[in-house]
């Protein structure tokens, strides 16, 4: 395992200490099993404690992380015979989102998600998974599709946010998110959206609107990003942890909102570290809420994305 | 008078001077016009609703005077006052910019609501005010324009929202974003009661807001000048590394683009308002 973050410097420092000794006990033929093993167990408390006490900032970082699974990965390992549609029949097809049918544990569905690219040259292509409104217009085709087909839909969000560009602007960037809003309140099919990585903003509630709302442990979800807060708010983008923490973006403060209808643990130190086992937890989640919702109606899993967001915010009411 | 039906907090709000050269009674008695500069009798430009009478500028006008001069004398009907701000995230210095803001303007909030008549015609109408928190959606004005749509739906009225908004409330973090959807769910339940909705984009129209409920009327209107857009101008500038053009995102861009019905000077805007909500009387 390679250092991903700074904060974890603690810990390589002594898996570091733990090989050097490794190393001189081959070469000099001695016993230190004693002294290698008082190294691990305190290599595994400075990880319990490294990760189990993760900043906000810190987990912004996890969530954006290169090597963290993105939605085609999930994709592929939980469903079966994933077929991918392309095109938003208006102008182009954007790779930012994708999105097809394929079988659910032997439920055809609709998935759809943000994808970002893997490297460079894949997150040229994703365009970082920032979409245009080409890309919000794809997602909706496909929706309304399920909606005929009574498909549930089940939706990944990983975007920095809606692409701010000229022609993004053009082409309507405001109307295509805000259509998906109403369009998913008013689909007669199960909905879920799970927060997998970043979820930013506008671009990330346009395939958010649904009946269940998940998030993986270390996802964030804001209205806008730490440094964009941190510059607006506070005039200093250099404040980007400080706004992290007051944005109250992670997991477990969505949760506590009721905005989050679930937290999916990932392992130690993020989803990257063990990929099958993030998988498998998604997939039982995902699968447990999909159950619940498909034994209701059309109008009840209207009736319930309604009162989901009607039933949030905090406000003051004098009688 | 009719400001005062939204004004319950401060009775002062007359007595202030609006910081963008208007006045809301006329102390001072000319307004220089920022567009072409000409120097106006401020009373003269009060009853053009804020509208130039040399180039057709419009100048800012705030919700309690758009309420007026929208609506038929005497019909007007507050509704939803009693909703206000709180701070779910205790994010420092909230509660103190909402009391400025209250202070400044005599509105409790960024957004006010009401019932009554247009040109003899029912409707509910709610008028967001940018002076208040640039007129950002946190709760409240998520909670007020959620719940005077399911006021509408349940009286079988049609709705008109006429937006000025900065965008999403940053204090209130995820929960601003989530009134988006809040909005739009109460909004697509009038739809599916076939109600008519007209979402009427005033200066400035921009971010969340202009990405929920400002886009999604069965007729999109704008007025005249009104910027209108989802990101900003200097993040898309940096964004993309070029300069843009001066009417990019303007209501003139917009109806060039195809993302608007119509562009309506603010001095017709009753009478096209009410010629529209006259031909789905029947609905
Ligand atoms: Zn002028």
């Amino acid at each position: 395992m390679t250092m991903a973050f700074e904060f974890e410097k603690p810990i390589y420092e002594l898996e570091d200490k733990i090989g050097e000794l490794e190393k001189y006990a081959a070469k000099n033929k001695l016993d230190l099993t004693k002294e290698i093993s008082f190294l691990e167990k305190k290599v595994n408390d400075k990880k319990d404690e490294v990760y189990s006490n993760l900043t906000p900032w810190q987990r912004v970082e996890i969530a954006r992380y290169a090597k963290r699974p993105t939605t085609l990965e999930y994709i592929e390992e939980i469903f079966e015979d994933f077929i991918e549609f392309f095109g938003d029949r208006v102008h182009s097809d954007d790779a930012a989102i994708v999105g097809g049918i394929a079988s659910y544990h032997g439920t055809p569905v609709t998935v759809i998600g943000h994808q970002r690219g893997r490297d460079t040259k894949g997150n040229i292509h994703r365009n970082f998974g920032m979409a245009h409104p080409d890309g919000y217009r794809k997602a909706l085709r496909l929706m309304k599709q399920a909606d005929k087909f009574n498909r549930p839909v089940i939706c990944f969000i990983d975007t920095k946010g809606a692409y701010p560009g000229k022609a993004a602007e053009e082409r309507g960037q405001s109307e295509s998110i805000a259509r998906n809003l109403v369009e998913m309140a008013g689909l007669k099919v199960p909905v879920i959206s799970i927060v997998i990585g970043e979820g930013g903003s506008g671009g990330a509630l346009a395939l958010g609107v649904c009946n269940r709302l998940l998030m993986l442990e270390n996802a964030t979800y804001s209205v806008i990003s730490p440094e964009g807060a941190a510059s607006i708010l506070f005039k200093d983008a250099s404040l980007k942890e400080i706004a992290a923490e007051s944005l109250k973006i992670t997991a477990a403060d969505l949760k506590s909102f009721g905005i989050a209808d679930e937290v999916i643990m990932e392992p130690k130190g993020g989803a990257h570290n063990d990929r099958e086992a993030v998988i498998s937890s998604l997939d039982e989640a995902v699968k447990r809420h999909l159950d619940e919702l498909q034994s209701m109606d059309g109008q009840t899993l209207m009736d319930d994305r309604y009162d989901k967001y009607m039933n949030i915010g905090v406000f003051t009411e004098q009688s | 008078m009719l400001k005062d039906l939204f004004s319950k907090l401060n009775k002062k709000v007359n007595e202030t001077n609006r910081n963008d050269g208007t006045f809301e009674n006329s102390e001072s008695i000319m307004t220089k016009c920022p567009n072409c500069k000409k120097i106006l009798y401020s009373k003269e430009l009060y009853k053009r609703l804020n509208v130039c009478t040399n180039c057709e500028h419009h100048l800012p006008i705030t919700a309690p005077d758009r309420m007026e001069a929208l609506m038929d004398e005497g019909t007007v009907k507050p509704i939803l006052e009693n909703i206000t701000s709180a701070n779910p995230l205790n994010f420092p210095n909230y509660e103190a910019k909402l009391n400025k803001d209250r202070e400044k303007t005599g509105l409790n909030e960024a957004v006010i609501c009401a019932e009554g008549t247009i040109d003899d015609t029912p409707a509910v109408v709610a008028i967001m005010d940018s002076r208040f928190r640039m007129g950002s959606m946190g709760s409240a004005v998520g909670e007020k324009l959620a719940r005077t749509f399911e006021y509408a739906t349940e009286r079988r009225l049609p709705v008109i929202v006429f937006t000025a908004s900065g965008g999403a409330r940053m204090q209130e973090g995820i929960i601003s974003l989530m009134q988006m959807a809040k909005v739009s769910v109460a909004i697509e339940r009038h739809n599916q009661a076939g109600l008519l909705y007209i979402a009427y984009m005033t200066n400035p129209t921009t971010g969340g807001v202009s990405a929920s409920f400002a886009s999604v009327g069965d007729i999109n209107l704008a007025e005249r000048g009104a910027l209108i857009g989802f990101a900003g101008r200097r993040v898309i500038e940096e964004t993309i590394k070029e300069k843009l053009p001066d009417d990019f995102q303007t209501a003139e861009f917009l109806l060039k683009h195809g993302q608007l019905d119509e562009v309506v000077n603010r001095r017709d805007m009753k009478n096209y308002l009410g010629r529209i909500l006259k031909l789905h009387s029947g609905v």
